[in-house]
């Protein structure tokens, strides 16, 4: 073998720089001045050093051409914003339909002819059902005045001659909220006894309400995933064309013995370093977007005596969106590079 | 089939750097750059390889280099046979030889030293005072030292050969393979870039130069083989 051939030929003048250094064991080995292989520390070290310069250099590569890294860094902000916004908005929905949620009761609008004492008799028989936490007597005199207050149309009021309204009793369930069919089951129950005309549970809309919001759901994970995909796809796009402007360079490095993991490794940094700064921009642009409507949106909370404050992505919402862009990042570059990286072969 | 190549087979020896055995390369759509060449190199020994265009020599470089596969016959380098190569093993096989080029194929965007570094950063076995150190003395070596901060676009086109050579030297490979170093160079320059290359032949490098100066080979006096038409046709010092 060659490296015997070496010693064979003995201590030829030696040269410190220049003179190849052999190992008994592998060529894939280096070896300090000694002909030691350097230990695993300073193997795992200089590794260390190694995937640092590189996540500095890929950095250094996308603000070498700023505007074009911009505009890539944009296009994945806006397509991650999109689902990230939508999240946000049902976030908010589903914060104040919880305030709601506590507040389900049942109306009962009781037959007009009824006088006080019946109605007095109506209210401690139910009171006194166990199912039954609370009930509220609301005259019709009372409604004409509310009803006047909240609808605005008080002088269309005063031309009727006599009050149109039944008087209402509210009763507040004392079963648990997640009971949905003990509290129908009450209802249909209240709707049987004879001094009641109408027995209307106000779940119904919320249900309703909660309907729309697990489509609203699906539609931000559909949109989502689409969207994700978009960024995959940017991501691949860009780093495939830089892979192609630097072709030489990788023939190069595959020249001189590097390996594939080397020669990915800053395209994956790239990758990420896109991603990441998409999913900043993805922020930004959700929270500058409820910076916007937030006036609106407090003016609709008082006219609804509401104190409700939109609320924004919070810690956890927030890395998660930059973890899902920085790994989206990292997906679409090698998904590439290991498709492209096997055609540039050095000629 | 009486070619001059095929009496060297005889000469087959486990020592050799790099040893064909009957080796042919035909590309594909034809084309046969290489027939039936057996020819071997000993450790530290200088040699040239000339021929006319088209002749083979970039093929026969790049057989060694593992770019290009055998057709036929057995390549055997550094006492490995390339016909088992794995892909794996590939860029730990290439890190054994230096590689110089014509057009030296320099990275333009960085540095002279980063691209001497290349061959070291590559690996994860060099911390980087060793890298400085190293690289520093190759460049010294080339007499290159005081630009390593400059760009190779600064550089004359002698002097970037030279960071070429450097880099092809800087993790001191055994062997060193060379296509036309001196292609674009004036004759002065030729000879100092072929006087580096007998330095680092004394200490024990293994040269493949492909060259087609033949007023410059001459003057050399080293082992010279020759290539017409993909036949080895000459084997011997030039004279």
């Amino acid at each position: 073998m060659a490296r015997r051939a070496m010693s064979k030929h003995g201590p030829v003048r030696r040269n410190r720089q220049l003179n190849p250094q052999r190992s008994d064991k592998s060529d894939r080995r280096s070896h300090d001045k000694a002909g030691r292989r350097p230990s695993v520390i300073v193997r795992f070290g200089a590794y260390f050093t190694r995937h640092l310069q590189m996540m500095l250099y890929s950095l250094g590569k996308i603000s070498a051409t700023p505007f074009s890294s911009i505009m890539t860094i944009s296009v994945i902000g806006i397509a991650l914003a999109l689902p990230a916004g939508l999240y946000v908005v049902l976030d908010n929905l589903q914060g104040i339909s919880s305030q709601w949620q506590t507040t389900a009761q049942v109306s009962l609008f009781l037959k007009k002819e009824l006088d006080r004492g019946e109605t007095e008799r109506l209210i401690e028989q139910l009171r006194s059902k166990p199912e039954i936490s609370d009930v509220t007597y609301i005259s019709p005199d009372e409604a004409l005045a509310e009803f006047r207050r909240i609808s605005g149309f008080g002088d269309a009021l005063n031309t009727l001659d006599h009050n149109p309204l039944p008087p209402v009793l509210v009763v507040h369930p004392a079963i648990g909220q997640g009971n949905a069919a003990a509290v129908s089951r009450l209802v249909d129950e209240l709707r049987t006894l004879p001094a009641v005309d109408i027995a209307e549970l106000d779940m119904g809309w919320i249900k309703r309400f909660f309907a729309i919001m697990a489509i609203g759901k699906r539609i931000v994970f559909v949109l989502g995933a689409l969207l994700a995909l978009a960024v995959l796809l940017i991501i691949g796009n860009t780093i495939r064309l830089g892979l192609q402007n630097r072709r030489d360079e990788i023939e190069i490095m595959k020249l001189i013995g590097a390996t594939d993991a080397f020669i990915r490794r800053p395209f994956l940094y790239s990758g990420i370093w896109y991603g990441f700064f998409g999913g900043i921009v993805g922020w930004l642009i959700v929270h500058g977007s409820l910076w916007i409507v937030r006036a609106p949106v407090s003016q609709l909370a008082i006219l609804y005596e509401s104190q409700y404050v939109l609320s924004g992505m919070n810690m956890a919402s927030s890395l998660a969106l930059l973890a899902i862009s920085s790994l989206l990042g990292l997906f679409g570059s090698r998904f590439t590079v290991g498709r492209h990286l096997k055609e540039v072969e050095p000629v | 089939m009486l070619y001059i190549n095929s009496v060297r087979q005889e000469h087959r020896n486990e020592e050799d750097m790099i040893q064909f055995t009957n080796v042919s390369k035909r590309y594909p759509g034809g084309f046969e750059a290489l027939k039936n060449i057996s020819v071997s190199l000993q450790p530290s020994e200088m040699v040239f390889l000339t021929g006319h265009s088209g002749a083979g020599k970039s093929t026969l470089l790049k057989l060694i280099a593992y770019i290009e596969k055998a057709s036929n016959g057995q390549v055997v380098v550094n006492g490995k046979n390339l016909a088992r190569m794995k892909r794996r093993g590939i860029p730990f096989y290439r890190r054994n030889i230096g590689f110089v080029f014509q057009n030296h194929r320099l990275l333009m965007d960085r540095t002279v030293f980063d691209n001497v570094a290349l061959p070291l950063v590559i690996t994860s076995d060099y911390p980087q005072k060793e890298i400085g150190r190293r690289v520093r003395a190759a460049l010294d070596k080339v007499g290159l030292l005081a630009k390593e901060k400059k760009y190779p676009i600064m550089l004359s086109s002698g002097e970037q050969q030279r960071v070429g050579i450097a880099r092809a030297v800087v993790n001191k490979p055994p062997l060193l393979l060379a296509d036309e170093p001196t292609g674009n160079l004036d004759p002065e320059l030729s000879r100092e870039i072929m006087l580096l290359f007998e330095q680092f032949s004394q200490v024990g490098v293994t040269l493949l130069i492909a060259s087609h100066d033949l007023a410059l080979i001459r003057r050399l006096q080293h082992r010279m083989l020759t290539l017409s038409k993909g036949y080895l046709v000459g084997d011997g010092v030039a004279n």
